[in-house]
């Protein structure tokens, strides 16, 4: 399998005015890490609001200009820079976005679909396309002439992915596909993810609902207060979650109602009040001195990652 | 004490057809409700009439035998799934949560609030940390009922747990009704004694 997209110590700063004309650089992510092969799903787990999306628009590169970015985003072993991503963005790499608010109310679907065109040949083969995507994921030629406001949820959500399918992509990244929708309709998304896997598309899903990580997704990296704190496999998270690693991870699975509703004290530390230590620091049950002044970095255990000093060699 | 919504149906205005159609919903503070049901089926509609958002539909609610008041503080209250899209976001987090009542300084921390996040605006704190507000805004002491539509849908599986615990410690030490709406069946069974299916009581 490929390495499709790597991700390498990516931070994402703001420069905000605080009042007047004081500024103060807001740090939201301080540091990413993460990879996705071929036909591999991987998730970025999440809590809503911790800046998690923003990875997606840094993929993308349609981070706002007040951002900063740092780090390495490469694509196939190759840096991307800012041309670059706008080369192959729609192409090689699409997004699946969040709502159906990501579609022009006033333009019929299959119009938005299809996107610019230069001739009528063009047009042509690009509706026919569109139209055969469209009718594997059950959207009927009523559809092609509709609105979006005439979609119900689970057909806007099928829309965005067949859209996004259109390129014949190699990576799809997903941010927050599942929320709003019920049980059924999540389960049709999520199994749109799995038919892509098949196709061995690689697939980038960013989400806060850790159900639906766990359905799809091979490795689920844990995503705390702007760090990636632990890479886990799926099959880790079974029995009490012995095999997770970092005491977060552990603290969020228990935490689950079907695996004991366990209380866990503190909040996540957000943009700005982030200690200099480890994170997880003020929550931690297994912590040493060195973690409050000390930041551990993200170790590599072969499959699996964590950020943590209890996994050092010798600790 | 009983929340007793009684042959209640309901269309939208421009609508053709009756989203509600005559339910019958009886819930008590003797035990812990959960609505379960598909999303667009109406469950929110429901819970928006049964907190007094709504008078015109058909059917009564009624808190002991009392019709909800129109004007005054409403003892039913509903707590959405977005906390972000139910406050001023010009106010101040102290003023968003002091227009309801003055809570005590055990309340707070109960609810893993701090002082510091008082002087910000909506914007500036985490979905977990404005839904703890939102929350801890709807238990005025005048409030007998609480409605929790989706509360914790968009929250991490801790967050929850921190706020649940925090509210049913409230709930039955008040001697509160509430009635958890939710999509999460692990939830439900954990939580709630007491199961309602929305199809069930839906007459359509």
């Amino acid at each position: 399998m490929d390495k499709l997209l790597d991700v390498e110590n990516v931070s994402i700063s703001f420069i905000q005015y605080t009042q007047g004309l004081n500024q103060r650089d807001l740090k939201v992510i301080t540091d990413l890490t993460l990879d996705i092969s071929e036909g591999e799903i991987l998730a970025v787990l999440g809590s809503s609001g911790s800046g998690k999306s923003l990875l997606a628009h840094a993929i993308f590169g349609i981070l706002p200009e007040n951002a900063n970015l740092n780090g390495k985003i490469s694509y196939k072993g190759k840096e991307l820079s800012q041309e670059d991503k706008e080369e192959i963005r729609g192409k090689d790499i699409v997004l699946v976005p969040q709502s159906v608010n990501f579609l022009d109310p006033l333009m019929k679907i299959s119009d938005q679909a299809i996107g610019h065109t230069d001739s009528d040949e063009e047009r042509k083969a690009k509706k026919a396309k569109q139209r055969e995507i469209f009718e594997h994921y059950n959207l009927g030629p009523e559809v092609d002439e509709m609105y979006p406001f005439q979609l119900s949820g689970g057909m806007a959500r099928r829309v965005l992915v067949s859209t996004a399918l259109l390129s014949n992509p190699k990576l799809v990244v997903a941010d927050e596909p599942t929320p709003g929708l019920d049980e059924k309709t999540v389960q049709e998304t999520l199994n749109h993810f799995k038919h892509m896997k098949e196709d061995g598309i690689g697939v980038l899903l960013i989400t806060h609902d850790i159900h639906a990580a766990l359905e799809v997704a091979d490795r689920i990296g844990i995503f705390y207060s702007g760090y990636v704190i632990e890479i886990a496999l799926k099959e880790d998270f079974t029995g009490d979650g012995e095999n997770l690693l970092h005491p977060y991870t552990k603290a969020l699975y228990k935490a689950l109602p079907a695996n004991g509703f366990n209380l866990t004290k503190g909040h996540q530390p957000l943009h700005g009040e982030i200690p200099n230590g480890c994170p997880y620091y003020d929550r931690c049950e297994m912590r040493f001195d060195r973690c409050k002044d000390e930041r551990p970095e993200l170790l590599d255990l072969g499959n699996k990652k964590v950020r943590c000093f209890k996994y050092e060699e010798g600790a | 004490m009983e929340l007793k919504g009684t042959n209640i149906s309901f269309k939208y205005p421009l609508a053709k057809e009756y989203l509600l159609k005559d339910i019958n919903i009886h819930l008590d503070n003797n035990k812990i409700t959960g609505l379960v049901g598909d999303s667009g089926v109406g469950k929110s509609t429901l819970c928006e009439i049964l907190s007094g958002y709504y008078t015109n539909f058909e059917g009564t609610v009624e808190l002991d035998g009392q019709k909800l008041p129109e004007k005054e503080f409403c003892p039913v209250q509903l707590i959405y799934q977005h906390p972000e899209k139910v406050m001023n976001p010009k106010w101040k987090m102290k003023d968003v949560l002091e227009e309801s009542w003055n809570v005590d300084d055990n309340l707070l921390s109960e609810f893993g609030i701090q002082k510091s996040w008082f002087t910000r605006f909506p914007q500036e704190l985490s979905g977990g940390e404005l839904q703890r507000f939102s929350v801890l805004r709807s238990l005025n002491p005048k409030t007998k009922f609480l409605i929790a539509d989706e509360m914790t849908t968009m929250l991490d599986a801790i967050t929850q747990v921190q706020i649940l615990d925090a509210v049913l410690k409230i709930v039955k030490q008040r001697k509160m009704g509430f009635l958890l709406v939710s999509h999460d069946m692990d939830l439900v069974n954990t939580i709630c004694d007491d199961v309602i299916y929305f199809n069930d009581i839906n007459g359509i």
